[in-house]
């Protein structure tokens, strides 16, 4: 089982290494949001450090979003997926890797990045401290989540839409709670509530989400 | 349908009244038959008569509206992950990624299929699938038969008892095509069973039942 795993993490990121260029798409996105806005909102030192939170995440679920799109796309298409489906391994377990093997190479440097898009706003050591742990947490968070609605949709031709209606929501309470913690950081206010509150969202999809995926695949290939 | 001589006094493989629907069509209903070892079993039909439908059921990818597919006497879906380490399959895509060499296509299969990672034997079975040389060249570059070739070799690197083949033969030249003969010969002699839909007539040798789904499946 962990061979199995290990051998589709590997291949998942020599297949990511070989397409660097579409692995840098989400990351340019991620970084074109954030740099837009005091070109577009003001240069203002003190309006920027107070939406700083709200823009760095918003402009990380949308990369994540749009990132994840791809997850099963060419597994789909090619019958990769196919085959993983009729692998005697737990089908949970393969999506863990595959799931794992995107955040490595989509979320990770999201996270690399985030503290410089933190300098670029203005905002507090604190805060962009706090923007590290809630994105540490939050991008695997997105990327279990996401996956659900990818492999739900895998099948349908114009599924992109429906993605973001139906994972859209479910982003939502990451959202309020990474970003709260983030204006609390800045305040110099205790984080821990919302630190825990996401830690166990992320525990909860750790161990539920997998299954879920499974289930959606299962569905999308019949 | 008529059975031949079985070898095994159990069926390995037995369907029983199996139904599908796609859309509003009803493909077929009331299909049944058994398959023992060393037996292979040809499906025929027209287009759209859903022979692929069938295989993917048998492969346990897609359900039945009806009926139940049993392997050994017990239900496929109750025994998915023993039954998965049974099949292989060969649908009409075949699985390979493009950006990665025969050799890493084969070895990802071994993983998934917890087969020990062999070395002599993956090269030995791309150099019987006419593979040789190719063995490090992402299969982005092959022509379809050469891909189709890779896929085979998939089968003989890690062997599984049942074969199910979605049209095996397209893509393959002639030298292909008897090297596929060769292979679901070889397999049937070591008791293998094989499921395939073609509309090249090839003759394999062996222990073949036909099953015919515009005239045998409907009612």
């Amino acid at each position: 089982m962990i061979q199995a795993f290990n051998a589709l993490m590997k291949r998942d990121l020599l297949l990511a290494f070989r397409h660097r260029g579409e692995l840098a798409n989400p990351l340019l996105f991620f970084l074109m949001i954030v740099t837009l806005f005091p070109l577009g909102v003001s240069p203002e030192v003190v309006l920027l450090r107070k939406i700083a939170p709200g823009v760095i995440w918003i402009a990380a679920l949308l990369a994540a979003l749009f990132s994840l799109e791809s997850l099963f796309r060419s597994d789909f298409e090619d019958g990769a997926l196919e085959q993983m489906l009729l692998s005697p391994q737990p089908l949970a377990v393969l999506v863990l890797a595959k799931v794992l093997a995107h955040w490595l190479v989509s979320g990770l440097p999201m996270l690399l990045m985030a503290p410089l898009l933190g300098l670029l706003l203005a905002m507090p050591d604190p805060a962009i401290a706090a923007l590290e742990l809630t994105l540490a947490i939050g991008t695997p968070l997105l990327s279990l989540i996401g996956a659900i609605g990818v492999a739900l949709t895998v099948g349908l031709r114009r599924g992109g839409v429906l993605l973001t209606l139906l994972i859209m929501p479910l982003y939502i309470p990451v959202l309020i709670f990474a970003t709260n913690a983030v204006t609390a950081a800045a305040a110099g206010m205790p984080i821990a509530g919302q630190i825990y509150f996401l830690a166990s969202l992320l525990v909860l999809a750790l161990t539920l989400a997998p299954l879920a995926i499974a289930a959606a695949l299962r569905i999308s290939v019949s | 349908m008529p059975l031949t001589k079985p070898i095994s006094p159990m069926p390995l493989l037995s369907v029983i009244d199996l139904e599908c629907i796609r859309g509003d069509n009803l493909l077929f209903s009331g299909l049944d038959f058994k398959l023992y070892e060393g037996q292979l079993m040809q499906v025929e039909g027209a287009n759209g008569s859903g022979k692929t439908s069938l295989l993917r059921i048998l492969a346990g990818l897609s359900l039945a509206s009806e009926g139940q597919v049993l392997w050994d006497g017990k239900d496929i879906h109750k025994q998915r992950s023993f039954y998965f380490s049974k099949v292989a399959y060969l649908g009409h895509t075949l699985g390979i990624k493009s950006d990665l060499s025969p050799l890493e296509n084969l070895k990802i299969t071994l993983a998934l299929a917890s087969f020990p990672f062999d070395e002599t034997a993956v090269y030995r079975a791309l150099e019987q699938t006419g593979l040789s040389g190719k063995e490090d060249v992402p299969a982005r570059s092959l022509s379809a038969g050469q891909k189709q070739r890779v896929a085979l070799a998939r089968l003989l690197a890690c062997p599984t008892k049942l074969w199910i083949m979605d049209e095996p033969f397209t893509a393959l030249d002639a030298s292909g095509v008897s090297l596929v003969r060769d292979l679901l010969e070889t397999h049937l002699r070591r008791g293998g069973l094989v499921v395939l839909t073609s509309h090249q007539a090839v003759e394999v040798r062996g222990d073949v039942v036909r099953v015919n789904l515009s005239e045998d499946g409907l009612r």
